[in-house]
C-alpha cells in the first residue's frame, strides 16, 4: 500500500501546482485534495468511510490522550521533516504515558502558494512514520490561509492509546533512590536543525534522531520494569525535563555529566554556538525514572545506547532542584533557559 | 573531543588545585577580565577548587553587559522603522533598554535577524538593495576585526544600504580604571585570551609595571582558568608583577597583526561610556572619518539620545569587582535573567546571570550567603 503511492504523487506535479484557497474550500477542489493526497497515504479502514469522525472499536485499559502542534522551519532536514516530527511527536508523548499508542488526527494548516508536492513530500512521510510507530491517522481536517498568514504548514495531531499497565506513570510516581536512564545521544535534532534554518555548514553531518518511542517503552514494561516516570526530551532538552519532573515531584535529583552521550559533532557545534547539550532539543530521546534495584535490567532493554546518567535524592535541606556533577568533580544547578538559546557573541 | 577534553581534565585540574593550594600563603584576590573565563568559572565549579584565601572578582569583560542604555534604545529606535533590516548577534536581542528590546520589537512586526557574522549582514544587504541593513557592532577588540572586515567591504563594494551602529569597546583602558580606582581591591588579572589572540599583549606591560599587578593571559577552559591562577598566584607570591602568557597556543606577544591594521584603517580610539560604569577615556572605538558614512546612529539621527539607568542596579560595582552578586538585595527577586535591572543578568556571560544560573541553590535563602570565590566582601 505504501509502496503504492510512494511511487508518485497522484496529483501531477509537472507543472508544479500549488496550494491554493480554493483547496480549503470545502469544496471540489478539497474533496479532491483529501482523496488524491490524504487517504491514499494515510489509508485504513477507520479512515476510508470520509466521515466527520472515525469511529473506533473498543479498547481494553485506560486511554492516553494527548495533543501537540508542529510548526518547524525549515520543513525538512536531515534525519527528518515537518511530518516525521508531527507523527513521532504525539506517538512518543502517548508513550511517556505508559501507553500503546493507536490512533491519530491530523489537523493541517496550509498556506495559499505552497507546492503541493512539499505537502505530498510531507503527506508521505507522516505515513512512513505513522507505519514505523504502529498507529493510524484516522481522522483530518484541512484548512488554507492567504499568503503570508502562515509559514508553509502548520500540522496539529491529537493520539489516542491504550494503557495495557496497571503502573501509574508520571512524576508523582517518582521515588528517591529512582535511577535515571536516558536512550541515547543528546542534542542532534536541535543542532540538525539550526544547521538547516541558519544555513551553517559543519564539517560532518548531523541528522536529527527523531524517532518512535513506542516501542522502546513497551521493552521496559514487557521486561517486567517498575517505571515510575517516563519524559521525552523535546524542546528544552535534558534541562527542562529534569527540571520540570524535579519541580513536579518535589524531589532533587543529581546527574552526572559525563555520563551523558553527547557527539562530538554536537559538542563541536555547541562549543562554536555558545549553546548548552544539555538545553538543545531532541525528538528521539526520553528519560525513564526506574527502581535502582532494576537500572540495569532497564538499560539492557533499552539498547547498547542507553545510559544511566543519574539518581532521584530524598527531600532533605536541600530544595528539590537538578545538580549535575561535572568532570571536576564541582557541581553546578542545572536551571531551566530563560527563553529560547541564543548564539552568543564570542 | 580534540582540544577540548584534553583541557577538562579532572586529575590535572587536581593536580593544578594542589600546586595553587601549596603555592598560597596569604590572601590574593585575582579578577579574571572576560565574561567568557566568568562563564566557565561559575558552570566547571572551577572556583571551589581553589584554597579559600583565593578570591576570584569577575571582571568587565563581557560585552552584552557593557553595552550602554543609549546603544541599545539607539538600536531599538532603528529597528522598529519600517523598510530597516537590523542584524544583531543573538545574545543582544534580550537586553532590555530603558523600555524595549529586540525581541520586542521582532513581535511588533520589525525584521530583526539574528547573525553570525557580520559579513552575514553585508550579505543581507547586498540581497535587498532596496531595504536599510543595520548591524549592531558591539563587543572588545575580538570581534572588532569582522566588524572592520564588514564596514571595509561595504565601502570598497559600495554597499550604501549598509550601515553599522558602533558601540566597540577596549579591555587595557577598563583595567586601568578599575586599577587607578581608590576602591581597587584587585592584585592580578587573568587578562582575556581571545582579546589578545587578536591584540598581542604589550598593551598590558605598562601596566603591570605602573600599578605592579601581575596579569597572566589566559584561556577558557577549566584548565586554561587554573593555569591561570597558579601563574598568577606564583608572581604574587614571590613579588612579581609581570605580562605571561598562559594561552600559548593561541596568543602571540605582538597578536594578530593583519586584523590589528584592519580595526586601524576602519576605527578610531573613542572615550566610550560603559554600561554599568560610565565613561572611561579612549576605551572604546568609534568609526574612523573615512568610514563615517556607513554610521547607523548619523544615518538615523539617533546619535544625540541619552538614558538613565535603572538606579536599584548595582552592575556597576559588580562589574568593578567591587560587590559580589549576592550583595544586591535585588538578585534572583526583583533581578533575573527574564526580567533583568541591569548589565550583568542579561547575559549569559554575566556575573549576575552566571550566580543565579549555576549557583542560586547555594544563595537562596540563607542569611549568610555561601560566597563561592572564598571570600566576601568587608
Amino acid at each position: 500500500m505504501i509502496e503504492e503511492f510512494a511511487l508518485k504523487c497522484p496529483i501531477p506535479l509537472d507543472n508544479n501546482p500549488t496550494v491554493q484557497m480554493g483547496h480549503g474550500g470545502g469544496g471540489r477542489m478539497t474533496r479532491d485534495l483529501v482523496e488524491q493526497i490524504f487517504v491514499p497515504a494515510f489509508s485504513n479502514d477507520w479512515l476510508a468511510p470520509l466521515h466527520d469522525g472515525a469511529i473506533l472499536p473498543p479498547a481494553t485499559g485506560r486511554l492516553a490522550f494527548t495533543t501537540d502542534s508542529f510548526v518547524v522551519r525549515p520543513m525538512f532536514f536531515k534525519g527528518g521533516d515537518l511530518g516525521s516530527l508531527a507523527v513521532n511527536g504525539t506517538v512518543n508523548d502517548l508513550a511517556m504515558c505508559g501507553a500503546r499508542p493507536l490512533y491519530l488526527s491530523a489537523g493541517f494548516i496550509l498556506e495559499e502558494g505552497l507546492p503541493i508536492k512539499d505537502l505530498w513530500r510531507v503527506v508521505r512521510s507522516m505515513a512512513e512514520a505513522a507505519r514505523a510507530a504502529g498507529v493510524r491517522i484516522v481522522t483530518g481536517d484541512t484548512k488554507v490561509v492567504d499568503k503570508g498568514h502562515g509559514d508553509g504548514i502548520f500540522i496539529n495531531t491529537a493520539g489516542v492509546g491504550v494503557i495495557e499497565t496497571a503502573l501509574t506513570i508520571g512524576p508523582m510516581s517518582v521515588r528517591p533512590g529512582d535511577a535515571v536512564l536516558l536512550n541515547g545521544d543528546i542534542g542532534r535534532h536541535g543542532i540538525a536543525v539550526m544547521a538547516e534554518r541558519e544555513g551553517l555548514e559543519f564539517e560532518s553531518d548531523i541528522s536529527s534522531d527523531c524517532a518512535p518511542l513506542a516501542a522502546p517503552v513497551r521493552a521496559l514494561l514487557e521486561g517486567g520494569v517498575e517505571v515510575h516516570c517516563l519524559r521525552d526530551l523535546t524542546r528544552g532538552g535534558l534541562t527542562s525535563a529534569l527540571v520540570e519532573i524535579s519541580e513536579t515531584a518535589r524531589l532533587p535529583m543529581w546527574v552526572e555529566e559525563e555520563s551523558v552521550p553527547v557527539r562530538d559533532e554536537v559538542r563541536g557545534a555547541c562549543e562554536i554556538l555558545g549553546l548548552e547539550p544539555f538545553s538543545v532539543a531532541n525528538e528521539g530521546r526520553f528519560v525513564a525514572f526506574v527502581p535502582d534495584r532494576q537500572v540495569e535490567a532497564a538499560r539492557d532493554l533499552l539498547g547498547s545506547e542507553a545510559r544511566i546518567i543519574g539518581a532521584v535524592e530524598p527531600l532533605g535541606a536541600e530544595p528539590a532542584m537538578v545538580r549535575v556533577r561535572t568532570a571536576l568533580g564541582t557541581s553546578r544547578l542545572l536551571d531551566l533557559p530563560s527563553g529560547e538559546q541564543l548564539p552568543r557573541i564570542c | 573531543m580534540k582540544y577540548l577534553d584534553e583541557y577538562r581534565d579532572a586529575a590535572t585540574a587536581r593536580k593544578y588545585a594542589e600546586a595553587i593550594a601549596r603555592e598560597t600563603t596569604r590572601a590574593w584576590t585575582i579578577m579574571e577580565v572576560c565574561g567568557g573565563q566568568t562563564h566557565a568559572i561559575v558552570r566547571f565549579g572551577i572556583d571551589t577548587l581553589l584554597p579559600s584565601q583565593i578570591s576570584l572578582l569577575h571582571g568587565p569583560g563581557c560585552p552584552v553587559c557593557v553595552t550602554p542604555l543609549e546603544v541599545l534604545d539607539q538600536a531599538v529606535s532603528i529597528a522598529s522603522r519600517p523598510n530597516v533590516i537590523f542584524c544583531s548577534f543573538g545574545d543582544m536581542l534580550r537586553v532590555p533598554g530603558s523600555s524595549s528590546d529586540l525581541f520586542q520589537v521582532k513581535s511588533n512586526g520589525g525584521d530583526v535577524r539574528i547573525v553570525y557574522s557580520p559579513v552575514d549582514a553585508l550579505q543581507i544587504a547586498r540581497d535587498n538593495p532596496q531595504k536599510e541593513v543595520v548591524f549592531l557592532a558591539v563587543g572588545f577588540e575580538t570581534t572588532a576585526p569582522a566588524n572592520a572586515m564588514a564596514v571595509h567591504r561595504a565601502k570598497e563594494e559600495g554597499i550604501p544600504n549598509f550601515s553599522v551602529l558602533v558601540s566597540h569597546v577596549l579591555v587595557p583602558p577598563a583595567m586601568e580604571a578599575i586599577l587607578s580606582s581608590r576602591r581597587n581591591r584587585v592584585q592580578g588579572f587573568l587578562a582575556a585570551g581571545h582579546v589578545c589572540t587578536v591584540m598581542g599583549y604589550t598593551e598590558y606591560e605598562p601596566l603591570a609595571r605602573k600599578y605592579h599587578v601581575p596579569i597572566v593571559v589566559t584561556g577558557f577552559e577549566p584548565l586554561d582558568i587554573l593555569q591561570g591562577v597558579y601563574l598568577c598566584v606564583r608572581q604574587l607570591e614571590e613579588g612579581r608583577a609581570e605580562v605571561e602568557n598562559q594561552y600559548t597556543r593561541s596568543v602571540r606577544r605582538e597578536g594578530n597583526q593583519p586584523a590589528q591594521e584592519l580595526i586601524r584603517e576602519v576605527f578610531t580610539v573613542i572615550p566610550r561610556k560603559w554600561r554599568g560604569i560610565g565613561e572611561i577615556p579612549e576605551s572604546g572605538l568609534g568609526l574612523a572619518p573615512a568610514y563615517a558614512a556607513f554610521d547607523a546612529a548619523r544615518r538615523f539621527s539617533v546619535d544625540q539620545q541619552r538614558a538613565e539607568e535603572n538606579p536599584e542596579c548595582i552592575s556597576g560595582l559588580v562589574l568593578q569587582g567591587i560587590k559580589k552578586p549576592q550583595e544586591c538585595p535585588a538578585f534572583g527577586t526583583r533581578c533575573t535573567p527574564l526580567h533583568p535591572l541591569g548589565a550583568t543578568m542579561v547575559s549569559s556571560e554575566g556575573a549576575c546571570a552566571a550566580y543565579y544560573k549555576y549557583r542560586r541553590h547555594e544563595l537562596a535563602g540563607s542569611a549568610s550567603p555561601t560566597v563561592p570565590a572564598g571570600g566576601a566582601t568587608p
